[in-house]
């Protein structure tokens, strides 16, 4: 089925879904069209695991129509095991997202929806788009609906989060424009393809890695331009934040894979001490900070820039690897720890949020000194939480564990020290986690307010049930994950070592 | 004997046909001014529809021509190899710059038109002159657009200003309107004056007006060390760097835009942008080619500071005209980015970027229009506020216009934005390409502001429902434009090779 476009019906259908949402109005079933969409969307994209051939690096379900000739743009559409699931990811949480909208959004649900439809359509084609322009046209145009989302659906610091969200983001990405345009002069295609072979010296290889830095820097986001995330996950509707947690944070991490390792490979080995640096501070300093959180959200929000971290640190191991050992043997394994770890926190952070909304949604606070008692009163609400916190803190069995276990693994044989501080984070992760735990779903109950609460409903429950699933499916059998995107990372790694220096 | 020699033996008949649109507006122009006065005050229609007519009338002939006009291009191309004619003892060119550009000036004002009725009718400035004076202005543009030399230039330049400056008074008992007037003609007189100085020193130096022999004349001699053309070229560059409203020229922008009835802010913020563009292409790239050294430094530096001072200095504005006057500001420096790259794929890139400006400015100011009524302008950013629960659709089109000027793709502003940027890298100046997109990051602020307004704001009281005043031409426009500009955001390429096969076959 969808033989040859599988990839453009995947980011068409729910962006033309969305509009067709906006043209329904409120006034007549957009909830149910949302979801009819956006599962069948998800349905759609099974198709892409069980079509995937997991052997060689190749792209799949390659599309190339000519679209700009002028700059010799093309609509170049593929997956490779690197981004195949997080599509996968992406189209899952928007399921879910439908889902936990249901009854919450009251206000102008048709836009919401669309919102949200339209933004999967536009990630969708952030993880296929083959082109570099493509690629950022994408990568830009994802800013708008989530610009909205937060801006009217948000809370009362919204206009602030929004705009500070908007700004970041599309500061950290033109400076990339100007590199792609720079690569394009060089190579004369925008085809990624034809970017990871193009010849650069080093002065403009590591212009070009700075820049890159700043536009996947500030989407993962790294320290020190994190501070957009903590305001705009508090600011934004449960909706958007686990949009955000779960998928757009990833985009960050794939564009490493994507542009940063294998388009200027000199400069990313020059300058990997750099977001080593980056990422241990993500994870040991940040960490601290969700420590001292007196809003649920926020602390969220810091563990999910500290958890970002590994990713990061498990992808540019592969240099300081090579320079211990003499080999890239190990660094695959600190790569395939960063993608499942993508994955994970993907689901796990989103998890944390949905937990997260579950509770304002009752009690329209998200502080947490407002809460106590939880599990008294929402028992089974209580049972998810503190599965989905263990799973947070890198529990063995769930899905964090496993993308944790395999940086901290690699980074040993790069250097004890990094893997001493990686591994902090099991303390320091475990603290912050089952701190908030204990405030708010243990103890005695807290006032009256939690004294009225009512267990999750139907609803509630089958989201957070499929979520429980996946978490502990990922943590007791990773195999089919890694096994799918193996093949691509050893590619990535062999081009991330080959020096494209001029001679 | 002696007396016969000074008679050319044989006559020939210039071919002036070649000219048959700008003759036919000209005629038409006539004809309008004439009926009008036979028109009642209730009867404005006629005019207004007659000026229409003409101006779709004289698109068609720009795009399909006459079969002579044809014919002259196709004896042209055989003789030459080149897609343009010449007429007028080589005083005007027709070519296929020319023909893309007259084509876009025109339907952009037959937009303008459209646009601006009813905001006419309600402000009592629902008058004839008000068309004729137009249809002048687009002659004139038309007359630049095709100029080969200097003093054509000069003289479609003349004829389009004088007529500005009568619409941007229109409204003469209003003190703002007569102020805005008054600077524009100073200043514009001013500007002219340095053109028209530059333009004889250029010609005291080579020796002619016209635009080809003064490039052979620099293409035989040394340019950079001559001091004469330096100064020629300085001064030719203040004048058109007052037309164009860039930074340090720009002071009166915002004032005429500001002091303007809306409805001539629309139409001198649109086409004649259209028309400078090209000015400077004739002048700087047919004429003074050769000096792209010295040009290139001071467009920089030109662009450069368009850049810093007209994106900073709108995010102070409150007034949404001064708001889209500084933001104009900041993308005449993108199309000068383009031009001085000096290749054609620059030329074409500023060449797609102002006719996408254009249509995008137009909408703008539509929108503000929208807002206004009898005996309010919203003139104010705070006018925005709520538009989206009032007006959903309209306030979606203003998103898309504004997410256009700030450039974010699915807009077509991304691929104008894209395509001088590349020119510009590609002409390795790469501090500048750095430059202009960390201002139009900047640039964003303010366009979000507008957004955020329209969308997250609650609408206030006072600024109810005004649409009862709009008919549903301006309603089908506006769609259509907002629509354009997603659809040529989607699908930029046809435009951009048109623009670029313009350039190569007419440079």
């Amino acid at each position: 089925m969808f033989d040859g476009y599988l990839l453009s019906v995947l980011v068409w259908l729910p962006i033309l879904g969305g509009m067709l949402t906006l043209l329904i109005g409120d006034r007549f079933a957009t909830r149910p069209v949302a979801l009819i969409i956006s599962v069948v969307t998800f349905a759609i994209s099974l198709l892409l695991w069980t079509g995937f051939n997991a052997k060689g690096y190749q792209l799949q379900f390659v599309e190339l129509i000519p679209w700009i000739e002028n700059f010799k743009i093309n609509y170049h559409l593929g997956v490779d095991g690197i981004s195949m699931p997080l599509i996968l990811l992406n189209t899952f949480t928007t399921v879910l997202i439908v889902l936990a909208g249901w009854e919450v959004i009251k206000h102008k649900p048709s836009q919401y929806m669309a919102a949200f439809l339209i933004m999967e359509g536009i990630i969708n084609g952030v993880f296929a788009a083959q082109d570099a322009i493509l690629f950022y046209v994408f990568f830009e145009a994802m800013l708008i609906p989530m610009f909205i989302v937060i801006g009217i659906w948000g809370g009362d610091n919204r206009i602030y989060a929004t705009i500070k969200f908007f700004l970041y983001t599309f500061f950290g990405s033109v400076f990339m424009l100007v590199s792609l345009i720079y690569m394009y002069t060089q190579a004369n295609s925008f085809a990624i393809a034809d970017l990871h072979t193009v010849k650069l010296g080093m002065t403009p290889q590591i212009l070009i890695f700075l820049s890159f830095l700043i536009a996947f820097g500030v989407k993962v986001p790294m320290w020190p331009v994190h501070t957009w995330l903590p305001d705009a996950h508090v600011q934004a509707p449960t909706g958007g934040s686990v949009i955000l947690a779960a998928v757009m944070l990833k985009i960050g991490g794939y564009g490493f894979l994507r542009f940063s390792l294998p388009m200027v490979p000199d400069a990313s080995s020059e300058l990997a001490w750099l977001v080593i640096f980056m990422s241990l501070t993500a994870v040991v300093y940040i960490g601290f900070i969700a420590l001292v959180q007196s809003d649920m959200k926020k602390l969220v929000a810091y563990s999910s820039i500290a958890h970002m971290g590994f990713v990061t640190l498990g992808f540019f191991l592969l240099f300081p690897i090579i320079k211990a050992t003499g080999s890239s043997e190990g660094a695959l394994l600190g790569m395939q720890g960063g993608m499942v770890q993508m994955i994970s926190h993907g689901f796990i952070s989103g998890a944390m949020f949905l937990c997260i909304g579950v509770l304002y949604d009752r009690m329209h606070t998200r502080e947490i000194t407002a809460y106590g008692g939880i599990s008294n009163r929402m028992p089974w609400f209580a049972a998810f939480f503190v599965l989905f916190a263990m799973a947070n803190t890198g529990l063995p069995g769930t899905s964090g564990f496993v993308g944790e276990f395999m940086v901290i693994l690699a980074s040993f044989k790069a250097n004890f020290w990094i893997a001493f501080l990686g591994a902090t984070t099991l303390i320091v992760g475990a603290a912050y986690t089952l701190w908030l735990v204990k405030r708010v779903i243990f103890g005695a109950v807290a006032n009256d307010q939690v004294a009225k609460l009512n267990d999750i409903n139907k609803r509630e429950t089958l989201i957070l049930s499929i979520l429980a699933i996946f978490v502990l499916a990922v943590g007791l059998w990773p195999e089919p994950l890694i096994n799918v995107m193996n093949d691509s990372l050893v590619h990535v790694i062999d081009q991330a070592t080959t020096s494209k220096l001029v001679n | 004997m002696l007396l016969f020699s000074l008679i050319p033996m044989q006559f020939q008949t210039p071919n002036i046909l070649l000219a048959t649109p700008e003759m036919f507006l000209l005629a038409g122009t006539c004809f309008v001014l004439l009926t009008d006065l036979f028109v009642k005050d209730s009867q404005r229609f006629i005019t207004y529809l007659l000026t229409q007519i003409v101006l779709l009338v004289t698109a068609g002939l720009v795009l399909f021509g006459t079969t002579e006009m044809n014919l002259i291009l196709a004896e042209s191309y055989q003789a030459t190899g080149q897609s343009g004619a010449t007429a007028f003892s080589d005083m005007f060119v027709l070519d296929p710059m020319a023909q893309i550009l007259k084509i876009s000036i025109l339907l952009v004002t037959v937009g303008v038109f459209v646009y601006s009725r009813e905001y006419l009718r309600a402000r009592d400035m629902y008058k004839g002159e008000f068309f004729t004076l137009g249809l002048f202005a687009v002659l004139g543009m038309m007359i630049m657009v095709s100029a080969k030399t200097m003093l054509l230039i000069y003289l479609g330049l003349e004829l389009l200003s004088l007529a500005m400056y009568a619409m941007v008074a229109f409204k003469r008992d209003d003190g703002r309107a007569s102020e805005a007037a008054m600077k524009y003609f100073v200043l514009g007189a001013i500007a002219s004056g340095m053109l028209l100085y530059g333009m004889s020193i250029i010609y005291g130096v080579s020796g002619s007006l016209h635009l080809d022999h003064i490039a052979n004349y620099m293409s035989t001699h040394p340019v950079m060390e001559n001091i004469g053309l330096l100064l020629g070229l300085a001064f030719i560059i203040v004048g058109l760097g007052f037309k164009l409203g860039v930074v340090p020229f720009h002071m009166w922008v915002p004032d005429v835009y500001d002091g303007s009835p809306t409805a001539v802010t629309l139409f001198l913020g649109t086409a004649p942008k259209i028309a400078a563009f090209a000015m400077v292409i004739r002048l700087l790239v047919e004429g003074m080619g050769d000096m792209v050294q010295g040009w290139q430094q001071i467009l920089s530096l030109l662009a450069a500071l368009s850049l810093l001072a007209g994106n900073i200095i709108a995010i102070a504005q409150t007034n949404i005209k001064r708001m889209l006057a500084y933001s104009t500001i900041s993308h005449m420096g993108f199309v000068l980015m383009g031009i001085l790259a000096g290749s054609h794929e620059g030329y074409a890139a500023s060449m797609f970027y102002i006719i996408t400006y254009a249509i995008i400015a137009m909408g703008v100011f539509a929108v503000v229009l929208l807002l206004s009524r009898e005996g309010y302008e919203a003139d104010q950013l705070n006018d925005l506020k709520g538009l989206s629960s009032r007006h959903p659709w309209y306030a979606f089109m203003m998103m898309l216009f504004l997410f256009s000027m700030a450039g974010v793709p699915p807009t077509v502003g991304f691929y104008a934005k894209l395509s001088v940027i590349t020119a510009v890298v590609d002409a390795n100046i790469i501090w500048l390409a750095v430059f202009g997109v960390v201002m139009s990051v900047i640039g964003a602020y303010y366009y979000l502001r507008a957004i955020k307004l329209m969308y997250f704001d609650k609408p206030e009281g006072s600024t109810s429902s005004v649409l009862a005043l709009v008919k549903w031409d301006f309603r089908v426009l506006l769609s259509l434009n907002g629509l354009s500009v997603l659809a040529l955001g989607i699908l930029p390429g046809t435009l951009m090779t048109v623009c670029l096969k313009a350039i190569q076959s007419s440079l």
